[in-house]
């Protein structure tokens, strides 16, 4: 119990961000992103299963015996995902049908499974509060780039809200079509991926074989 | 009927592919996909256990779950009974189950396969690519026969995906790829590129 609230809230944001970094909960992540809207409530609704998931664990991970841990967190977990997909129904229809199948999805999130096992079973139910709110925000930051990159440039608006006038309606922007199906996505992740590995370069992979120059440097001369 | 089937294989594996129209079952798509021996294995793994979950969940759905399913009890007030929202609950102990069982299973009657699978079967659990094809089906309303279909196909063209991406894999290892991007980064590339190029088969119908 040596970390400081505040790192294990922010450290996963950027310093050890589960997309980026641990390779985790890419599943659901980039077919919602399609419109910031979506993606801000897929956000959310994943930080706030993680957080509680993660609290209601570390309860019991004392009584739980060690064989049939996976089976009580599934069922945790799941009951949780039941709560967050009637409320939505409940509250937000419309968002609720545009996120479909993906809302039953945080089930299976890696980014859940991942921090009750790798956190929640070692530490005290407030640290696990606080590690699945700063796993769910680095979640959502990622969605929230993938999601503004997407929206802006493929219908040109924001929250949709227009922000560049498209060609059809009489202004000059002509929506990139490919922006809103889903190859793009990996590109802006794996640009996004580059983009904070080129300003922390200690997260670079190292590199399985070292390729060697072309030409020798005597012969080059 | 056998055309139906065959279209609805054929829209499964390629137009709708799990991995790479969906993005499901990313975690494991991307962690396993660094040698094609170990990817095929684990493709092997996920088509089985799509094939027995989906249908058996689709039986749940059907008969207990689902608005009036409940009446072939004959209950008081049996019609009216709505259970779905017990679906996530159910579906991932389904396969939780579904996975525990045919372990044990091919460890004492298939010791062959347990080896060459044993070690991603646990994996399989959490791999949203078997819950996704469940909700898929509930929500698309398949009958058995459909489910069955639909959970060999999702699975085939999810096995498909992963191997075809840990052959590109193998042979990046040995590219110069820039420093930001190694790993990780070159990965998510190549998915989209693979991405883009399944998306020519939308609208292809049989």
């Amino acid at each position: 119990m040596a970390d400081a609230p505040k790192g294990v809230l922010v450290s996963p944001i950027f310093a050890n961000n589960p997309i980026a970094l641990q390779i985790l909960g890419i599943c659901s992540a980039l077919a919602v992103t399609t419109n910031l809207g979506t993606a801000l409530v897929m956000g959310a609704a994943v930080s706030l299963v993680t957080a509680f998931s993660s609290m209601f664990i570390s309860m019991i991970r004392n009584q739980i015996p060690n064989s049939i841990r996976i089976i009580v967190q599934m069922t945790i977990i799941a009951s949780l995902v039941i709560v967050v997909d009637q409320v939505l129904k409940a509250y937000a229809y419309e968002t609720s049908k545009q996120l479909s199948v993906f809302v039953g999805l945080i089930i299976t999130n890696c980014i859940v499974m991942g921090r009750a096992e790798a956190y929640a079973m070692k530490n005290g139910p407030v640290m696990s509060f606080i590690d699945g709110i700063g796993n769910g925000l680095g979640y959502t930051v990622v969605l929230l780039f993938v999601g503004f990159v997407r929206e802006l440039f493929g219908s040109g608006s924001l929250f949709g809200i227009q922000i560049l006038e498209k060609i059809n309606d009489g202004g000059w922007y002509l929506p990139n079509g490919m922006m809103l199906l889903p190859p793009s996505a990996f590109f802006i992740i794996a640009g996004f991926i580059w983009l904070i590995r080129t300003w922390q370069p200690s997260q670079n992979e190292v590199a399985e074989f070292k390729i060697a120059p072309n030409t020798q440097a005597k012969e080059a001369v | 009927m056998f055309e139906y089937y065959l279209s609805l294989l054929v829209k499964a594996m390629f137009v709708e592919n799990m991995a790479l129209a969906f993005f499901l079952g990313m975690c494991t798509f991307l962690a396993v996909s660094k040698k094609v021996e170990a990817a095929l294995g684990l493709g092997i793994a996920v088509v089985v256990v799509l094939v027995i979950t989906v249908p058996v969940n689709n039986l749940i759905y059907n008969n207990l779950l689902r608005e009036g399913a409940l009446t072939w009890t004959g209950m008081e007030g049996a019609e009216s009974i709505d259970l779905s929202f017990l679906g996530y609950l159910s579906y991932i102990g389904v396969i939780a189950a579904m996975v525990q069982i045919l372990e044990m299973f091919l460890d004492k009657f298939v010791p062959a396969l347990y080896n060459a699978l044993g070690v991603f079967l646990p994996l399989i659990t959490v791999n949203c690519a078997i819950l996704g094809a469940s909700l898929f089906m509930a929500e698309r309303d398949y009958n058995f026969g459909e489910s069955v279909v639909y959970g060999a196909g999702a699975g085939i063209g999810w096995a498909l995906a992963i191997v075809a991406l840990a052959g590109i894999r193998e042979k990046l290892k040995y590219s110069d790829v820039p420093k930001g991007l190694e790993g990780l980064g070159i990965t998510f590339v190549t998915v989209g590129l693979m991405s883009l190029g399944f998306m020519s088969f939308s609208g292809v119908q049989l």
